[in-house]
């Protein structure tokens, strides 16, 4: 038997433990799919694969037991799928155009939680148009709100979906179940000062919770929506590490261009050496201050965005275990 | 005397009567749900048919345009006090007769109930007039029909709203804002039927031992106390008030107060750090029985009007009418053991 891994694998199929058979990644940007898929998936699974799919760790779906020969087969049946995604390229009878950029991940957001700031699956779909076909391993994630449940704090960019809340005094009848839900569960930004709310912004997230828990509409959303964009989270055999905040109170247009500048970024800087190296171990090596300064370059940033000024990745390194006793 | 006007005519109308008048109705307030792109209806300052939503109920009442949340009484400054202004303009509001019910209710407490009027409310109440919104149908959660609120003839103009708007005017001093507009005699029509209908329990009924019975115990359960139910009812005035003193020495300063909620923490709280009604079944309970009971037997009325808001804003999913109506149960039972 024949067959070109390398080729394979972009084409969002698998070398699995099993000789001759491969496994389907299907992407499902957003972690939502629309159920007459279903039929399809398990028309594929029943005929071609073991009749099973699995629900990956990126919330898409892979179908295991597929034979290679059936590939050509396959990827004609799946265009619909590929369709669905919306893509900027044509779409062909030839399968995915590529595997190396990760599904966009995403919560529920806000078509059904009452928590998030944001239509997540709608920014993790327009995310997945604008970065994907793309050979590049890229891992982002989209979350309603700072509850993160998507654990952006995982990927390489983690978009977390924020709000600014607005506070009308004329409204406001000094109860303090914003106060008092801050400070019990999130970072205590609210105090009261002479039967009114003042907020610390420096220590705001931007969660919304002090506008869900208004009784008269004195606390109210912005009408403008905005982002906090953390950075090189990752798993990994050398440094699993938690994200780093790198921007607070971004707008959606200039998050959306600093992923696509960082592709850029990537392209430039990457080891063509290694099999592929991800983006975190790259500003690990060029430095976050060149990191940061090329994926800015032409962003116009809002006015009230926050830029980190140094980042200090920790987490932790396995050669560490060199001291375990 | 009544009226026809156009969708135009009535923009018309509005310009003149802005000219003496601030006026309100429901609009869309966008982005302005506590949910994030979602919206609200409230009561905003209008200037055009195109800016009222008709459609849907308002998520606060209209009783916080002449019932500010939080007013200033008075100002202090070296012995001297001084008493806030207000608009001198008079407030035309568009609402419909739960409404106006529900501010009768309002009107009873603040200018009837005590000694001696309410000055801060009277001020700005007695500048109200009121546009009555033609209601027939109520939404989902309207129980007024039950409540004896959906009806009223306390208007001063009564609008029927369509392609055409019909007015009715009663009050005589806004008779020549409608100069020029075509002759309609129009009699408004009211809702006969709502769909959630309520069972009040005979007032004779209630006595001291329904306070006691498990029947709150539910409520202790599932009521967060938010006070939303309080903030968008129509009915509820109650207010605490606030002293703020700035400068160094303490001797400049004012006197607010505030609306306040009986399902709101702190609402009991006393000199000394007492509190009454922890559990939130007592308060469901004492506003239960101020809504349906003892206002009645002061006034011969019930507080409530069943506009349903309180059950519309509850983020717990609490039904006041099924309160209402289990209470009925209740004291039916007892009666007939």
């Amino acid at each position: 038997m024949s067959i070109d891994t390398r080729k394979v694998i972009k084409n969002a199929y698998r070398v699995t433990r099993v000789r001759g058979k491969t496994a389907l990644r299907i992407r499902v940007p957003g972690g939502h799919i629309e159920t007459r898929f279903f039929s399809l998936i398990d028309e594929i699974a029943s005929k071609y694969g073991d009749g099973t799919a699995h629900i990956t760790t990126r919330q898409g779906l892979e179908l295991p037991g597929i034979d290679f020969e059936n590939i050509p087969e396959i990827n004609k049946m799946i265009r619909p799928l590929i369709e669905s995604l919306g893509l900027a390229v044509e779409v062909t009878d030839t399968g995915y155009p590529a595997a190396g950029t990760r599904n966009i991940c995403a919560c529920i957001g806000n078509r059904v939680c009452t928590f998030a700031n944001d239509d997540t699956t709608t920014l993790a779909r327009e995310i997945e148009r604008m970065v994907y076909p793309n050979n590049l391993h890229f891992k982002i994630a989209v979350t309603g709100c700072p509850n993160d449940c998507i654990k952006a704090y995982m990927n390489d960019f983690g978009i977390i979906c924020t709000v600014e809340p607005v506070y009308d005094q004329s409204r406001c009848i000094s109860c303090g179940a914003c106060v008092e839900n801050c400070a019990k569960a999130v970072t205590g930004a609210l105090a009261m000062k002479d039967f009114s709310v003042e907020r610390n912004r420096e220590i705001c997230i931007g969660c919304g919770e002090c506008v869900r828990k208004c009784p008269t509409g004195a606390m109210t959303r912005s009408h403008t929506k905005s982002y906090r964009m953390v950075i090189m989270g990752r798993t990994g055999r050398k440094n699993p590490r938690m994200a780093e905040t790198f921007l607070k109170w971004a707008d959606r247009e200039s998050i959306l261009a600093i992923v696509r500048n960082a592709y850029t970024f990537v392209e430039r800087h990457i080891d063509r050496g290694l099999d592929k190296e991800h983006v975190g171990y790259i500003v690990d090596r060029t430095g976050y201050p060149t990191f940061r300064e090329e994926v800015l370059q032409d962003v116009r940033l809002d006015e009230k965005t926050l830029v980190a000024e140094h980042i200090d990745w920790s987490g932790y390194r396995y050669t560490n275990d060199a001291g375990l006793r | 005397m009544g009226y026809q006007l156009s969708r135009e005519q009535f923009d018309r109308f509005l310009d003149r009567l802005k000219e003496d008048y601030r006026v309100f109705g429901p609009a869309l307030d966008e982005d302005k749900g506590a949910l994030s792109d979602s919206d609200r209806i409230t009561y905003k300052e209008v200037s055009r048919l195109g800016e009222l939503v008709l459609d849907r109920k308002s998520y606060f009442s209209p009783k916080e345009i002449f019932y500010p949340l939080r007013e200033t009484l008075f100002r202090f400054c070296d012995g001297e006090i001084t008493v806030p202004a207000i608009d001198e303009k008079k407030t035309a509001i568009l609402l419909r007769p739960c409404d106006i019910n529900g501010i009768d209710r309002l009107d009873t407490i603040f200018l009837e109930n005590g000694p001696s009027e309410d000055f801060y409310y009277k001020r700005r109440r007695d500048k109200v007039r009121f546009f009555m919104i033609e209601c027939t149908t109520g939404f989902d959660s309207c129980f007024c029909v039950s409540m004896n609120g959906g009806r009223t003839d306390r208007w001063d103009v009564a609008f029927r709203f369509g392609e055409q708007i019909l007015a009715e005017v009663k009050s005589e001093e806004l008779e020549p804002y409608f100069a020029g507009c075509a002759q309609q005699p129009f009699e408004p029509q009211f809702v006969t039927e709502n769909s959630k209908k309520v069972r009040l329990p005979e007032v004779a009924d209630i006595t001291a031992d329904v306070f006691k019975h498990e029947l709150w115990s539910e409520y202790t359960a599932r009521c967060i106390a938010c006070g939303r139910c309080n903030t968008s009812c129509i009915t509820c005035s109650c207010f605490t008030m606030q002293d703020a003193a700035f400068g160094a020495e303490g001797k400049m300063g004012e006197r607010r107060r505030t609306w306040a909620g009986c399902h709101i923490n702190g609402f009991t709280d006393m000199a000394g750090g007492h509190r009454f009604r922890e559990p939130k079944g007592d308060r469901m309970r004492f506003k239960t029985m101020h809504k349906i009971n003892d206002y009645y037997r002061r006034f011969g009325k019930h507080q409530c009007v069943g506009c349903g808001r309180c059950e519309d804003v509850c983020p717990q999913y609490i039904s006041f009418a099924r309160c209402i109506n289990t209470l009925s149960d209740v004291t039916r039972e007892r009666k007939s053991k």
